[in-house]
């Protein structure tokens, strides 16, 4: 009798384990692809603002400081982005790219309050199409970060959470890194040096 | 995530409701199938060697068997029947700005639900309305009007947009076409059944009689039982003349969840449930019945497609018979969302 006993209470934890064991793991792979996908818009990115560099520099032979610095920071976040190989973002990795990014979302935002502040600029078909175009894309990159960052959050809370931290260690579960906003230059308010005019 | 702690402990509610919901629909659907077999084995159980046993639950497995043929066929032909009956047009090459938003946000939404986009249709309506529909998220479609384009901003557009994608994410299409064939069936044998008892060929007559004479057979196990199998029966005939009402009831009352869900689903999506409130306001105002969209396909619609005035007042009647909650609470709901994220919208709130 005694021995039934133990044998369901041991099948009824082995279930358990299981499931735990399974639940993890499931959501490691989802933090990895939201991983993935900020990885996919990040790219994206990347690709577009040539185009609306090109775009731009006609319509606007002032500001070059504003359309420089986007280049700039275009490149460094191009050079940070390392081929990824399947694996789980690194702490280092994520914070690095974050960094990166955070300077040339700063960089676009300066830009996009320059065209703002010019109507002219503004209404030339061309620029408001892309400026479409950029607040999708910075759309889609703030949303897969928050996508990334609502997996991860709930992998982070399952695996400490108890009685599933006594399983994590099994499913090799380590928290992963929150892509935080760390510089400043994303959370600076936009100048914009109205006293230029443009040239025509 | 601690400040919108709100927004998810409302999902959580919801979905813990709802799965109740389910939970009684399927046990209702069980009692009346399985349920009267039951009844009718143990009202023969007792009956001489030549009379009739009810031994196999002919009732329950025919009626299972009606409700899963009426579920497929809901399911194969219901998305396509659904956006053919709008008169819609996919939107596959967008080319005025305005399609290229609407392209744009429905790829954001998808990339925050973390699902793959799904096709975009618009139908050719002034009245601001949308709708979802697909098998699961590899085949979904989301179709907006033209008057949803023409009225509302990007910010809103975005939030009705991620609430569609809520009911993509939680399967609602395939939870309501399975509610809607369970209520079908219970109708169609209802209607069946009721004609068999009042008009000739009555088959209870038949077991009755079967009972009656094994009655002098079973003194020794006195009449409760059968004084229970009785009430049971009157109970289970009750249930039925009932049945198409209350299953009607219960899949509205999961519909209206669901609604409840998604918009929370949409704040979760967006981060900014106060869009969506304005969205749901200006949808309200606008108040022309959608005439595209038929009755058929309001559960996944943002609104109720006829328009009834059913949906605008708080009161029972609204809350036991429309698709869609009152959406005086669905924006309260949201805006109880939207200020929690931000305490210092009122200052002195809790």
């Amino acid at each position: 009798m005694g021995l039934i006993v133990l044998l369901i209470v041991v099948v009824v934890l082995g279930f358990w384990f299981v499931g735990v064991y399974n639940s993890l793991v499931s959501l490691k792979n989802q933090v990895f692809n939201a991983w993935k996908q900020i990885d996919v818009q990040l790219k994206r990115r990347h690709d577009l603002i040539p185009n609306l560099v090109e775009t731009v520099k006609g319509a606007m032979n002032f500001e070059r400081d504003t359309l420089e610095a986007v280049v700039v920071a275009r490149n460094r976040a191009i050079a940070v982005q390392a081929p990824a190989a399947g694996a789980a973002p690194s702490a280092q990795q994520v914070q690095q790219t974050a960094a990166a990014e955070s300077q040339l979302t700063g960089a676009l935002g300066r830009l996009f309050a320059v065209v703002e502040a010019y109507p002219d600029l503004k209404a030339t078909g061309n620029v408001a199409q892309l400026q479409e175009e950029l607040t999708s894309t910075e759309n889609k990159i703030a949303f897969s970060r928050q996508l990334y960052n609502d997996t991860a959050t709930q992998y982070n809370t399952k695996q400490q959470q108890f009685p599933a931290n006594l399983v994590a260690g099994f499913a090799k579960a380590v928290p992963a890194e929150l892509w935080e906003i760390g510089d400043a230059a994303e959370r600076e308010n936009v100048k914009v040096d109205l006293s230029m005019h443009p040239k025509k | 995530m601690s400040e919108n702690g709100n927004l998810f402990a409302q999902q959580e509610a919801n979905r813990r409701r709802s799965r109740r919901l389910v939970i009684g629909f399927i046990l209702f659907f069980a009692w009346l199938g399985f349920g009267g077999d039951f009844i009718f084995y143990e009202y023969t159980k007792g009956a001489g060697p030549g009379a009739y046993h009810h031994v196999v639950p002919f009732f329950g497995i025919i009626l299972t068997m009606i409700a899963a043929s009426m579920a497929w066929w809901a399911w194969t032909t219901g998305p396509k029947r659904v956006l053919w009956s709008t008169g819609a047009r996919e939107l596959t090459d967008p080319e005025t700005p305005q399609e290229k938003q609407l392209d744009n946000v429905v790829e954001e939404m998808a990339v925050a639900s973390g699902l793959p986009k799904p096709k975009i249709w618009i139908i050719p309506d002034a009245d601001p309305n949308a709708l979802a529909t697909g098998h699961d998220a590899n085949t979904s479609s989301v179709a907006v009007t033209q008057g949803l384009l023409d009225l509302c901003s990007r910010d809103e557009l975005q939030a009705v947009v991620a609430h569609e994608m809520g009911h993509i994410k939680n399967l609602d299409v395939r939870l309501m076409t399975q509610l809607a064939a369970l209520v079908g069936a219970i109708t169609l044998i209802g209607d069946g059944v009721g004609r068999m008892f009042f008009y000739g060929g009555n088959p209870l007559g038949g077991m009755g009689g079967g009972r009656r004479s094994s009655g002098g057979d079973r003194d020794d196990r006195g009449g409760g039982s059968g004084v229970l199998i009785i009430v049971l029966l009157v109970l289970w005939i009750v249930s039925w003349i009932l049945a198409p009402i209350i299953m009607r009831l219960m899949a509205l009352g999961v519909s209206r969840d669901r609604e409840y869900l998604a918009d929370a689903m949409s704040a979760q999506f967006t981060r900014n449930p106060l869009s969506l409130a304005t969205a749901l306001g200006k949808i309200e105002d606008a108040d022309a019945p959608t005439k595209s969209i038929k009755g058929g396909a309001a559960q996944m619609c943002i609104a109720d497609p006829t328009g009834r005035h059913l949906n605008s007042k708080e009161g029972k009647v609204a809350e036991l018979f429309g698709t869609h909650p009152p959406m005086a609470l669905r924006i309260a709901r949201l805006k109880a969302m939207g200020y929690q994220a931000q305490p210092a919208a009122i200052p002195g709130s809790r």
